[in-house]
């Protein structure tokens, strides 16, 4: 199936959850990324067991600390 | 403990209200219609936005890799009183990025040091400086004067705290971040769109997320991002455009991509700026990097 992942069209495979899809796409920091589907968040609870649906548009968000 | 302010000059003459603030900064002399000459012949500013400029505050929390571009073209643009917090002195690994100190400022207090350079580029600006730790204790106090606060903090738990206060105080304010060759940015304005919190929940525990400081920043990424928080905080005085309220700017310079990202909405159940918030009172989480603002 296609969905949308930071942006960018990807093919996957029918019912990839959300922690495949974190490992699929080699996320920096897995724990500590939040992740947005049609723009709602996901609770990180439920990573394991939320599955994508065809046309989802996923977006990962980052921590990023620096300023100095 | 209350926050203490060193003392400053004001270069305008301009008569003082009973807080000691001009009534106006605006003297339409001619020199601020040949300083602000470019702003003003813009439709969206002209006079009337740069009397808004110029009468606005805008607090900068950290005069590091943020700090200083935003600092700049706040203090270039004419907002008339720029508040400035950061405990450090300027060490030589700040300044392959932090241009608003130089070399012959080595040591000195970095709130001075951007303060001066602040002041040579614009005399009618009242730079306030506050050479301090942000806490839980001393930030509603740092805030309550000012209508705009930048993020220019280098750590999670200052971070989080600056958006728990902003959200408590009722204050706009730009987050952002920088590392390596990516930043990113967002704007709370109160009642419009998610917090930083609504996105990130909690910090993370310390040296799980990288810091610059043990990453690497390319230095001009200070200057796009900075830049870019200046740009919002002039937005937002002047009512110009649209902010990045439910919208989180990212920037990647390898790839030279820029993606605004639709955040999701506020929907209450925030730990700060929901309904029933558990988070009431501020939080002075632990962990500092570069010496710690």
């Amino acid at each position: 199936m296609k969905i949308v992942v930071a942006g960018t069209a990807k093919e996957v495979k029918d019912g990839i959850t959300i922690a495949e899809l974190i490992q699929s796409e080699d996320v920096e920091m897995p724990d500590y990324v939040s992740v947005s589907v049609n723009e709602e968040f996901a609770e990180r609870a439920s990573f394991e067991t939320t599955e994508l649906k065809e046309g989802d548009v996923v977006e990962f968000l980052y921590f990023m600390g620096g300023g100095c | 403990m209350g926050v203490q302010k060193e003392a400053n000059t004001d270069s305008t003459g301009n008569t003082s209200r009973p807080d000691g603030a001009p009534a106006s900064r605006w003297t339409a002399s001619n020199e601020q219609l040949e300083r602000y000459s470019r702003h003003i012949i813009l439709k969206e500013i002209g006079v009337k936005g740069q009397k808004k400029l110029l009468n606005a505050k805008v607090l900068i929390i950290g005069a590091g890799g943020l700090g200083a571009p935003a600092a700049m073209y706040l203090a270039a643009a004419g907002v008339g009183t720029i508040g400035i917090a950061d405990a450090d002195e300027v060490d030589l690994s700040n300044l392959q990025r932090q241009i608003i100190h130089s070399t012959e400022d080595l040591g000195k207090a970095k709130v001075l040091s951007a303060k001066e350079t602040m002041n040579r580029m614009n005399p009618d600006v009242q730079v306030n400086t506050y050479r301090t730790f942000v806490s839980a204790e001393n930030i509603m106090d740092l805030i309550r004067d000012y209508d705009f606060i930048i993020d220019g903090t280098d750590n999670f738990p200052a971070k989080f705290l600056i958006n728990d206060a902003c959200v408590m105080a009722g204050k706009p304010f730009s987050h952002a971040g920088i590392i390596r060759f990516k930043g990113q940015l967002m704007t709370y304005v109160p009642g419009k769109g998610p917090c930083y919190r609504c996105v990130f929940k909690n910090p993370p525990p310390k040296d799980a997320v990288p810091t610059c400081k043990q990453a690497g920043v390319i230095g001009a990424m200070g200057g796009v991002i900075g830049s870019l928080q200046a740009m919002e905080a002039i937005k937002y005085i002047t009512g110009v455009g649209e902010l990045l309220t439910g919208y989180l700017l990212t920037f990647d310079a390898i790839k030279m991509d820029f993606r605004k990202i639709r955040l999701p909405k506020a929907d209450g159940s925030c730990a700060v700026c929901g309904t029933q918030p558990p988070i009431t009172e501020l939080i002075d989480y632990e962990q500092t990097e570069c010496g710690g603002i």
